[in-house]
Formats: C-alpha cells, sequence, structure tokens
C-alpha cells in the first residue's frame, strides 16, 4: 500500500530528444523504456521479429517508435514520437523528434512543452553542426534544462580527454546562446554505461547517471509563479435550479498565483473586481497557480469572455498590437511579407498582417541573415505583426504561455508557424 | 508555504479539463465517445470535473457492436441515470440490417471493424464537427504519433504524414464546412496512470476488471470469455479460470487476463510488474503490423 500511494505522489518531467539515425538514440531511448520496464515483452517480440525480416542485426528500437507503415518502409522517422515511462520517483514524457526530415519544425513542435533537452554527441565526431542546432533551438525555445550526453564513450576507450574536449567545445558555443542550466554526462547508450547504472570504465567521472539527473533535476521553478496571468477560456453558466445566479470563469492559469480575496484587472475592458471563490469539482481552494485548471468567480457582475484575461493591478502584461517575434515556419506555402493570418495566443484569436522581417537566423552559424528576408519551410526569423486588436502578453523569456503564439493560414486553416515574443 | 508542484496525476488532469475546455470552446457540436471501458469512464469523469457546477455541454456516444458483456451496459445505464447527463446510443446492428454494414465472415467474425462505419453514420446524422475519444499514445505505436487535434477530412480519415503541428498550448481547431476533428484529451496517460486515477479519484468501474470466475476458451493464446457470439472450433473448450479484463470492449475480440486481483491496489501491483501490453490481448491488434494505423485512417479511432 505504501507503495502504491508512492506512485500517487510522482513528479512529470516532459523531455525532448532529437538527433539521427546513427548516433545511438533510439539505443538511448530503448535502454531507458526497457530498463524502466516501458517495453513489454509482446512489443519487443514484434521488433525483434519485424528487425529479423529486415536483415538487420540486434533489435532496431526505432521500429519501436516509427510507428507508421511509410516511416518503416523508408527508414525514417517522419513525425514528433511520444513516448512514456516511469520510475517510482518521476513519470516522463519523451517528445523524440527526427533529426532528418524537417528537422527544425519537429524539433520546435517537440522544444515547446520540454523541461529538458536530452543532446547527444558522438564522441568520436565531437559538437557538430547538427548538435548546435539543437542547442540554438533548446535555447530559442527556452527550455530550462539541457543534458548533452556524450556518447559512445566505449569507441574512444573511455578517454576522459575527448570527453573535456567536446565539452569545452560545446560550452564555447554555448555562450552565443541562452542557456541556464547545461550538464554533460559521458556515457555509452550500447553498453549502458552511466546510462541507469554507474560505469565502471570511467571512475574519472563523479557525476551522476544519465537516469538520475532525469530523476532528481529541479523542475519546480520551470514555471512562472510570479505574474499572475490568467486567460478566460471558457464561460461556465449552469442556469440550473442548484446554481440559478452562477457565472464562473474557467481557465488555466498561466503564471502567478491567485487567491480568493485578491483584486483582479480585466483586460482588455480594465474592470477591476475580487476573486470571490476559486471552484474545482472536488470544492474551493484556497490558492491556484500554473499549470491547475480551475474556474473563478468574482464578487461583482462585470461582462467578461473567452480571449479575456484576469491579473494583477500592480503586474499587466504588455498590452500592444505591433507585436516582435522570433517565429519559426512550418509550412510548404512561404511566409507573405504583408499577408494576412490568423493568430492564436492563449485563449485569444485575432488576425494580424506581417509587417517586416527584421533578419533570418542562420541556425548552424548563428548569423543573422540582413539581405535574406525570405522565409519558408524550417526557417527562423525575426518579424514584426500588426494585430487586429491588442494582445495581452509577456515576452516568451518570462512566460512562455503568455509569450507564444501559433499563425494559421486563412484559406487552408493549416497551422504555419511558431512565434515566440521578444 | 506551498512548494508550488502538481503531481504528475495533478498536472495530466489539468492538461486535459484544458483540451475538454477548448473543444467546448472551439467547436459548435462536440460529442464524447463513450465505450463504457475504464478510459471512456475517466473521460467522462473529466469532463464534469471541467464544467462543474454546469453540467457537460455535450452529449456521449456509444457505438453498441451489439456484442457487449452486459456488465458493461448495465453500468453506463447507472453512470447516466445518476449523472443526469445524455447519452446517445448507435447501433452497429442498425447499419447491418440498413446494408451499410455487411457482417464479417471466417474463423475470427468481429464487429469490431464494423464500429466505424457506424461511428460515421452517427456522427453525420448528428451533424458533429468533434467526436472526444479516450485513446492514449501509449496504446499501440500508430497512435504514438496523434495529435491532440487530429483533423479529418469530409471522408472521416486520417492523413499521418500531413498533420498540424501542435505546440504549447495552443490548439487549433479550424476546419472547412464537412470536416471534423477526434480529439484526444488523454493522449498523455499512460494506462499506469489511468489506474493510479481511478483509485486517487475513487472513480466506480464495471466489475469485469477486477479478478472474478469466467468461462473462457484460449484461441492463439487470446482468451476470450464465453457469450453466445463466439462459437468454438474443433479441439477448443470452454474452461473455468479465474481473471480480469484488462480492456473492454466487443466480447468477441477483447481478451481477458487470468488474474487474481480484485482490488484497485492489486491491479496498480499487476499492472506495474506485467510484461505484455494492454492491447496485446487484442485480436484485433494482431491481424497486422500496421492494422491500428491501416483502421484510423478509415475513420476508426
Amino acid at each position: 500500500m505504501s507503495e502504491t500511494k508512492g506512485y500517487l505522489d510522482m513528479e512529470l518531467l516532459r523531455f525532448t530528444t532529437a538527433g539521427s539515425v546513427d548516433d545511438g538514440k533510439s539505443t538511448l531511448i530503448g535502454r531507458l523504456l526497457y530498463d524502466s520496464k516501458a517495453i513489454f515483452e509482446d512489443q519487443m517480440e514484434l521488433l525483434e521479429e519485424t528487425s529479423k525480416q529486415r536483415g538487420e542485426e540486434g533489435v532496431n528500437l526505432a521500429l519501436l517508435t516509427d510507428g507508421l507503415r511509410s516511416e518503416r518502409e523508408q527508414g525514417i522517422t517522419i513525425d514528433v514520437a511520444y513516448r512514456y515511462f516511469a520510475t517510482p520517483k518521476r513519470k516522463f514524457i519523451i517528445a523524440d523528434t527526427p533529426g532528418h526530415i524537417q528537422y527544425t519544425r519537429n524539433m520546435v513542435t517537440g522544444a515547446s512543452t520540454a523541461n529538458l533537452a536530452l543532446l547527444l554527441v558522438d564522441a568520436r565526431h565531437g559538437v557538430i553542426e547538427q548538435t548546435k542546432r539543437h542547442a540554438f533551438i533548446a535555447s530559442l525555445l527556452q527550455i530550462p534544462h539541457i543534458a548533452v550526453c556524450v556518447n559512445k564513450m566505449d569507441l574512444v576507450d573511455y578517454s576522459q580527454e575527448a570527453y573535456k574536449k567536446i565539452k569545452a567545445d560545446f560550452e564555447d558555443f554555448a555562450s552565443k546562446l541562452e542557456i541556464k542550466d547545461v550538464r554533460f554526462i559521458p556515457i555509452s547508450a550500447l553498453n549502458g554505461d552511466n546510462v541507469v547504472d554507474r560505469s565502471v570504465n570511467m571512475d574519472w567521472y563523479d557525476g551522476s547517471t544519465l537516469m538520475h539527473l532525469l530523476e532528481n533535476i529541479h523542475i519546480g521553478s520551470d514555471h512562472n509563479h510570479v505574474d499572475c496571468r490568467f486567460p478566460v477560456q471558457y464561460v461556465v453558466r449552469p442556469q440550473s435550479v442548484e446554481f440559478p445566479d452562477y457565472r464562473g470563469y474557467a481557465g488555466r492559469i498561466e503564471g502567478g498565483v491567485f487567491k480568493p480575496g485578491d483584486e483582479v484587472i480585466v483586460l482588455p475592458s480594465g474592470f477591476t473586481s475580487k476573486i470571490k471563490s476559486i471552484d474545482t469539482f472536488d470544492g474551493e481552494v484556497e490558492e491556484a497557480f500554473s499549470p491547475m485548471s480551475v474556474c473563478m468567480t468574482l464578487t461583482n457582475d462585470i461582462d467578461i469572455s473567452r480571449g479575456d484575461m484576469l491579473v494583477r493591478k500592480n503586474n499587466k502584461p504588455t498590452v500592444e498590437q505591433n507585436i516582435d517575434l522570433m517565429i519559426c515556419w512550418m509550412h510548404e506555402k512561404k511566409m507573405m511579407i504583408g499577408g494576412k493570418y490568423t493568430i492564436r495566443h492563449t485563449s485569444q484569436t485575432a488576425r494580424c498582417v506581417i509587417k517586416e522581417v527584421n533578419y533570418k537566423m542562420d541556425i548552424n552559424t548563428l548569423h543573422r541573415l540582413e539581405d535574406d528576408k525570405e522565409i519558408s519551410m524550417n526557417d527562423i526569423g525575426r518579424i514584426t505583426i500588426r494585430t487586429t486588436k491588442p494582445l495581452f502578453f509577456d515576452s516568451y523569456r518570462r512566460n512562455r504561455n503568455t509569450g507564444s503564439i501559433i499563425l494559421v493560414d486563412e484559406a487552408t486553416n493549416e497551422t504555419v508557424a511558431a512565434g515566440m515574443i521578444i | 508555504m506551498s512548494s508550488y508542484n502538481l503531481t504528475h496525476l495533478k498536472q495530466l488532469e489539468s492538461e486535459a479539463i484544458f483540451i475538454l475546455r477548448e473543444v467546448a470552446a472551439q467547436f459548435e457540436k462536440p460529442v464524447m465517445l463513450f465505450s463504457g471501458g475504464k478510459d471512456s469512464i475517466i473521460m467522462f469523469h473529466l469532463a464534469r470535473k471541467a464544467f462543474h457546477p454546469g453540467k457537460v455541454p455535450f452529449p456521449l456516444m456509444h457505438v453498441d457492436t451489439g456484442h457487449n458483456f452486459p456488465e458493461t451496459i448495465e453500468f453506463r445505464d447507472r453512470l447516466i441515470e445518476e449523472t443526469g447527463e445524455t447519452l446517445i446510443v448507435k447501433y452497429v446492428q442498425d447499419s447491418i440490417d440498413k446494408g451499410t454494414a455487411v457482417e464479417e465472415t471466417g474463423p475470427n467474425p468481429s464487429r469490431n471493424g464494423l464500429q466505424t462505419i457506424t461511428l460515421l453514420e452517427g456522427l453525420e446524422e448528428g451533424k458533429y464537427d468533434c467526436a472526444m475519444g479516450g485513446a492514449r499514445r501509449d496504446e499501440e505505436k500508430a497512435r504514438a504519433k496523434e495529435r491532440f487535434f487530429s483533423h479529418r477530412d469530409e471522408f472521416g480519415q486520417w492523413d499521418p504524414k500531413n498533420q498540424r503541428p501542435e505546440l504549447w498550448n495552443l490548439f487549433n481547431g479550424k476546419k472547412k464546412m464537412g470536416e471534423h476533428f477526434r480529439i484526444f484529451p488523454i493522449s498523455n496517460w499512460t494506462e499506469m496512470d489511468v489506474w493510479q486515477y481511478i483509485l486517487q479519484e475513487k472513480i466506480e468501474l464495471p466489475s469485469l476488471y477486477f479478478s472474478h470466475k469466467r468461462e473462457i476458451v484460449n484461441r492463439n493464446g487470446v482468451l476470450l470469455g464465453k457469450c453466445d457470439y463466439i462459437q468454438l472450433k474443433n479441439n477448443e473448450n470452454w474452461e473455468e479460470r479465474t481473471i480480469r479484463c484488462r480492456t473492454i470492449g466487443d466480447m468477441t475480440c477483447t481478451g481477458v487476463a487470468e488474474s487474481d486481483a480484485a482490488t484497485l491496489e492489486k491491479i496498480i501491483e499487476e499492472v506495474a510488474s506485467t510484461r505484455v501490453t494492454e492491447r496485446g490481448g487484442r485480436a484485433d491488434d494482431k491481424k497486422s503490423e500496421a492494422a491500428m494505423e491501416d483502421r484510423k485512417k478509415e475513420g476508426y479511432f
């Protein structure tokens, strides 16, 4: 029973991985899944059988995540695959993104919800373009933690020098980026060195194993608990005999801590009110913080609907129609300067026009290309837009929830871009 | 002083509630698929939480193959009566009678595949623009790449290579006339999360999930419970075993497992130590390696 209770009290860590077939990424994920018993016997049997049919030696773990027929046929990963495993301490969600096709689009997608990015570096090849690209995207998407796994240490005789050089090279490159927390681990995914168990081959390394890091890294402060932000998602009006006059504002706390009795301002109207209660199905709560989904009632009746935001008087978000963004373009149809798109931000929907491209980013060199302003699929650039109505936002750096947007093509309804407000 | 940390179950719950509210806000006529299985029971529980103290702003729909465990139907009807929410039942038999669906023949006939036809007919008749389901990404590898908001064309088909990217918590439910969405609020839950949540929330389940005695037949390693819809073949016998269901679906293809787990705590222990996936007992997934992907493309969940 005590063990069952423990299960109910676990934390959740979301991490993203990226890399190509040959850097050992799927071997590493496979090992984490297998050692934590997230791969089952029937899955393993099917994998062994399929690997044999394809004439491969050993078990190809990519077959585990490459769930689509065309992926298996072409031997490539097309899309972000989500994988799950748990240890008694934490539950993990892996967003596993392919290294080849549409890597930027997929990495950005996987990174958008991650607490941690797992970067794999082949100990023989060191820091290569792909490593830099992934590190840049991790910093652009403000993933709070990065774990650099120097893999295939067995192939460089577990050399401390090789590891040190890669660490120094990465740190040199990372100094140009905004990365808050980076850790290095020398591993061999194939042999299991420093993955779950400590390596007996690298006594010069006294840091933690990868699993220990994943289980213990502090994620409590990954959410913003300072700036109170409550975008109204849905208005609950039962109009029932039991609750004839109830009017509650349902939504998820996207920043700060709200308590009954707090004075709040409603955007865009600017009306002030007080929180009467914070309701959940299980009863009223004393305080609500990110990422809780709750339903709030206010002391007076004011007109509030989806897209409005409750904030504190002395800590308001920026209210603006001209917005500077870093965007990642995700669609085959190029971005049109002067083009109009639908923009989604928190629970708000508006239209916007692309006013200007400031520069495009060369994500391999980190150079700003000020002459090339054509933004197409997988490009990252800095742009200015103007929206049809003011949005209430924070910089993405300050709050990932209130600082992110997507653009939607008005003709096809496809999601064409992801944006981070500067 | 609080630590402002939510447990993994609270985070998953909050995410699912967020999605359910997003559905109610973005779509005109949503419907929630309900099979009477544990995943749809927790979906319904989450929906009641999301709109409390209001009623759930959409109906439930059960696509009934007619081959259900009687315990499932009794449980379903009692749950609806107690909560006062709305349930619509669509019968595969009606599609067969109309001639839009044809009963399978062969050694293992099942109405599981026919559900897709009845489901699509039900969605069209009711003019529903969005159907929510309790599918999870950990169930099957074609589902590992499914979105929360999964776009379907006017024929209900899924195009796995051309899915909309899904970032942060910004969901794009825009669509053209005639198109619709399948939405999976518990995508990120695992079988273990579901059981832990049932324990935490003290959610009532059909008795089938708990260990009981039942007559079964062992067919190619899949244990099937005795019912009128399964004909014994040569050398097959009904035998009494102590079993429980890990999933509940059509009686003709839902394998049961030998188990003496009679309480939620015991089931959680069993799930924690088990070495076969939940769908490992599903005859419908065994038909081919890409069986699930093919059914999904046709409009299955």
